[in-house]
């Protein structure tokens, strides 16, 4: 949990990440913020699938439809957050020479993302009328 | 120099892209944001709305900061961790405003 304030004080501070190790291959940096910036899409693609269940869903029972979307949206905000502690782990990492983070975040996603989707397929075939 | 010559994989083009990619997201979100506040019409949902465009204008404005940045120095500095963790929050407070409107 230490770790975790440690990398949150960390996305406020350039030089504190700055200061550590040596500076990495340019292009290396580059692509940490690139996949950095995909699951930042990813992240806004779910608060976006929030939006279209509450719009496109109408016919659903209230308590299912804000379910479904705060599940989304949810999702959405785990994404960010751990977009940013991901990429700053990476960038230290690379600073300091050692191994890049390993993470179990895409297939709890994943899993959480067809969680949803069954849930939806259920909801909308069979008892989300009236 | 031609920046092609020196850097064959186009990192920086790449990146400039993936930063337009990812403000065209924060657009259709923002789009959604205010097609569910005009179905909804109260002054509350009116207000979230503009709050969604402003938080919109937010990530455009650090994505061109970035952008700059990316297209003036060379070789191009890291990604600062201030705009980094300023993107995720406009992202983060859109999910707050659609979490508003709609519960």
């Amino acid at each position: 949990m230490s770790e975790f304030v440690r990398n949150i004080r960390l996305w406020f501070a350039p030089e504190q990440v700055r200061q550590e190790g040596g500076t990495p291959d340019y292009r290396f940096s580059l692509a940490n913020e690139r996949t950095f910036l995909a699951w930042l899409r990813t992240a806004l693609a779910l608060i976006g699938g929030g939006f279209a269940v509450d719009q496109f869903l109408p016919d659903l029972r209230w308590a299912w439809r804000v379910g479904l979307a705060l599940a989304l949206l949810g999702a959405g905000v785990l994404c960010s957050l751990r977009a940013v502690n991901h990429w700053v782990r990476c960038e230290r990492a690379m600073r300091r020479g050692e191994d890049l983070p390993a993470s179990r975040f895409p297939p709890l996603l994943s899993l959480v993302v067809a969680v949803v989707a069954v849930a939806m397929v259920v909801v909308v075939l069979f008892r989300g009328e009236g | 120099m031609n920046r092609a010559d020196r850097d064959p994989g186009l990192q920086p083009e790449r990146t400039r892209l993936a930063w337009r990619r990812t403000t065209l997201s924060a657009a259709v979100a923002a789009v959604l944001a205010v097609k569910t506040a005009l179905h909804d019409g109260s002054a509350t949902g009116i207000a979230v709305c503009a709050l969604c465009c402003a938080l919109w204008l937010g990530f455009l404005r650090v994505a061109h900061l970035r952008i700059r940045t990316l297209a003036s120095a060379s070789p191009p500095p890291a990604l600062a961790p201030r705009h980094a963790s300023a993107a995720v929050l406009c992202a983060v407070s859109m999910a707050v405003c659609a979490a508003v409107l709609v519960v």
